[in-house]
């Protein structure tokens, strides 16, 4: 029997629907022990930066709430994926086969994330989702993955059209990481961008492990009005001192994707990020009365400031609570859970957000500008773009008929050679 | 015009860097036959140590800690090459999976030490205006590394061609057993050797630091460079590592400028074709 993924949705939705409506005296026919809850989080290797963020915030989330979410009890269990599909292939089959958990949160790369979700969906395990590849919530979703911070593109689509008016900037440069979220990152901010009028006038993806960035700072064309950083980790910051090393910070103005100035890049850099406009679906700087809780806490425990990773898995806590509260903490009711989790409407530390039926978040956008405050470097919002889907303004029927982005599509029509 | 000038003077800088983080590795490999995969964990301690002590220490400038750091580095590889290396004399696949895994071992506790951040290296107050020459501009610092790594190489070459221990160093490259044979102290010769090699990469870590940063995973990328550069080379022959690293530096430049999706072939491409037709590298000293 196949039943295609949305119809699944649909029908576990409105399952869910008709059993909370029959079951509200049967609260706590739930299993014994505690909700176990799953975090996959690359401890080690070159994206533990991230990895360790995720989970000291989410740590941090429990403990605040006494390791009780919805009235039970929550157990957190660790698994270090190391940032190595296969290690995170074989960590989740730990926690599903061993710890028995009743969701996952994480991982943070994509191709960790495309790594496991088959083996997640095929076992129905409700994961919530950090990472960015776009077809994981378009033409390929998972009855069982939402994903809560953001596709490659959607926090790109904001910032391309800032800056085409209101920054007036006509011709701009992209620059982002050789793989698959540079690449579809940098499409979702050249289709808006040229959309809306300008052109991308020169493309570069360098390779992730880059050691010299000279050779494609030097090749930047310098009469574009500004460079894009699609970047992720220590790479933009590496790129971005050479950039001012060959003179050209005066020249162009930069501007940058979700990753690119996160606030773990931002501690480690100087006066020269300051004035650098980027975009996220969070600053630490955010002023909303949960946020305002979070991030001081983060700050006074850690010594700094909480940014993309942190944040991720602390709102996957919040939308966690959110959803055990409404089934009851009957975690063991996997599907009442997953679509407890998709019909979530709860306030976070990004805002309210809410889940398209694709399981992708919808939630606020923020044109960030790095100032310093108090000492030390912050992104401070300066726009407030609300309720940015993962399809933009673009009809969703037309937009899944193209192709997924990627180095090549949408085509670039402006590059000067 | 100004861009082939620009990326000539890009080419050299990065040949430069891959000099200094090369010539020790040539040194080990030359006189111990000895791949040492633990070069590009040298190389990112010491950019670790640069960058943590330019942070923490605001009296501090790059030259004295590179110096410092190259110290400690070289006392750490001696301890390694005493303590463990030794012991390993006539297992020399045995000696290379110890590199190996003395690399993971340094590479993890940077991550414990460390963190997972990158962390920058400032470029020296009076080097960060950029030098204007014929109308465009160009890095200062990357101008003052070339001729670091030029200094480097006269000084290596002073050593090891006009002075006791460079005779030394030489013979025992040529022939070990015949070196033993007449009374040079070929295993002492190893600890100072290795000392040297790790020295030179740790101070090499500090100053690739300003263009590099410290960030985990700064190994990985570097060590490959580093075995490219003495295969092309020549085993054993420091000339052809400083050849190898400017012709290196030029084919890595220019393949990533004018045939970005093909830089990894290009690059590996010559070295590909030198095992394959000339085993000894291109000033290679060994027979094989």
């Amino acid at each position: 029997m196949t039943i295609s993924r949305r119809q699944f949705v649909v029908s576990a939705l409105a399952g869910a629907g008709a059993a909370s409506l029959a079951s509200p005296n049967l609260s706590f026919a739930q299993g014994s022990g505690p909700v176990r809850v799953g975090l996959l989080a690359a401890k080690t290797g070159p994206l533990a930066s991230g990895g360790i963020d995720m989970e000291l915030a989410l740590t941090m989330f429990l403990k605040d709430r006494d390791h009780t979410l919805g009235g039970r009890k929550v157990e957190l269990i660790v698994a270090d994926t190391a940032g190595v599909p296969a290690t995170a292939r074989t960590k989740a089959q730990e926690l599903v086969e061993k710890n028995n958990v009743h969701c996952i949160i994480g991982p943070l790369a994509a191709f960790e994330a495309l790594a496991i979700i088959d083996y997640l969906t095929e076992k129905q395990i409700p994961t919530l989702g950090v990472s960015a590849a776009e077809d994981m919530t378009q033409r390929h979703p998972s009855p069982w993955y939402v994903r809560l911070t953001s596709t490659s593109a959607q926090c790109a689509y904001p910032l391309a059209e800032y800056s085409f008016k209101e920054l007036k900037y006509k011709k701009i440069v992209t620059i982002a990481d050789d793989f698959a979220y540079g690449h579809e990152m940098c499409a979702g901010f050249q289709r808006v961008f040229e959309d809306n009028g300008g052109k991308i006038i020169q493309k570069i993806f360098t390779p992730l492990a880059t050691p010299d960035y000279g050779s494609y700072v030097a090749q930047v064309k310098t009469d574009a009005d500004a460079i894009f950083l699609g970047t992720a980790g220590s790479n933009g910051f590496r790129f971005l001192r050479q950039f001012i090393e060959y003179g050209l910070k005066d020249k162009i103005a930069v501007i940058g994707g979700m990753t690119a100035l996160d606030e773990s890049v931002l501690r480690n850099m100087g006066d020269e990020a300051l004035g650098i406009i980027t975009t996220s679906w969070y600053s630490a700087t955010l002023d909303n009365p949960l946020n305002k809780v979070f991030a001081p806490e983060f700050r006074k425990q850690f010594k700094y400031d909480p940014g993309y990773y942190a944040a991720s898995t602390y709102l996957s806590g919040e939308v966690l609570e959110g959803a055990l509260k409404t089934i009851k903490a009957n975690a063991e009711d996997k599907k009442a859970l997953m679509a407890a989790i998709r019909g979530n409407n709860v306030d976070t530390i990004r805002g309210p957000i809410k889940f398209d039926e694709f399981g992708n978040v919808i939630g606020n956008v923020y044109i960030r500008k790095v100032t310093r405050t108090d000492g030390r470097l912050v992104n401070s919002v300066i726009k407030t773009y609300p309720d940015v889907s993962q399809f933009w303004t673009y009809n969703k029927t037309e937009f899944l008929k193209n192709p997924v982005y990627s180095r090549d599509y949408p085509p670039a029509k402006n590059l000067e050679l | 015009m100004q861009f082939w000038i620009i990326q000539g003077l890009n080419s050299l800088s990065l040949g430069g860097l891959l000099f200094l983080l090369s010539s020790g590795f040539s040194l080990i490999f030359g006189l111990m036959r000895l791949a040492n995969l633990t070069h590009g964990a040298f190389f990112m301690l010491g950019t670790y140590f640069g960058a943590i002590a330019l942070r923490d220490y605001s009296g501090l400038n790059l030259w004295v800690t590179a110096i410092g750091a190259g110290i400690i580095v070289a006392a750490l590889g001696g301890l390694f090459e005493r303590l463990v290396l030794t012991r390993l004399k006539t297992n020399p696949l045995g000696q290379v999976l110890v590199t190996l895994g003395m690399a993971f071992i340094i590479s993890d506790a940077c991550l414990v030490l460390w963190g997972g951040d990158s962390i920058p290296v400032p470029t020296p107050h009076n080097l960060q205006a950029p030098t204007r020459l014929f109308g465009f501009v160009f890095p200062t610092y990357r101008l003052v590394l070339v001729a670091i790594a030029i200094a480097t190489a006269i000084g290596l070459y002073i050593l090891i061609d006009r002075t006791r221990l460079g005779a030394m160093i030489r013979a025992g490259v040529d022939d070990r057993q015949m070196a033993r044979a007449v009374g040079i102290p070929v295993s002492r010769l190893f600890t100072i050797v290795f000392c040297l090699g790790a020295g030179i990469a740790g101070a090499a870590g500090v100053l690739g630091g300003p263009i590099l940063s410290a960030y985990p995973g700064l190994d990985a990328d570097m060590l490959p460079l580093a075995l490219i550069v003495v295969i092309l080379g020549g085993i054993g022959s420091l000339f052809g590592a400083f050849i190898g690293s400017f012709i290196i530096g030029f084919i890595y430049t220019f393949g990533t400028v004018l045939f970005p999706e093909l830089a990894y072939i290009i690059l590996f491409l010559p070295m590909i074709f030198v095992i394959a037709f000339r085993p000894q590298g291109l000033f290679g000293r060994l027979g094989t």
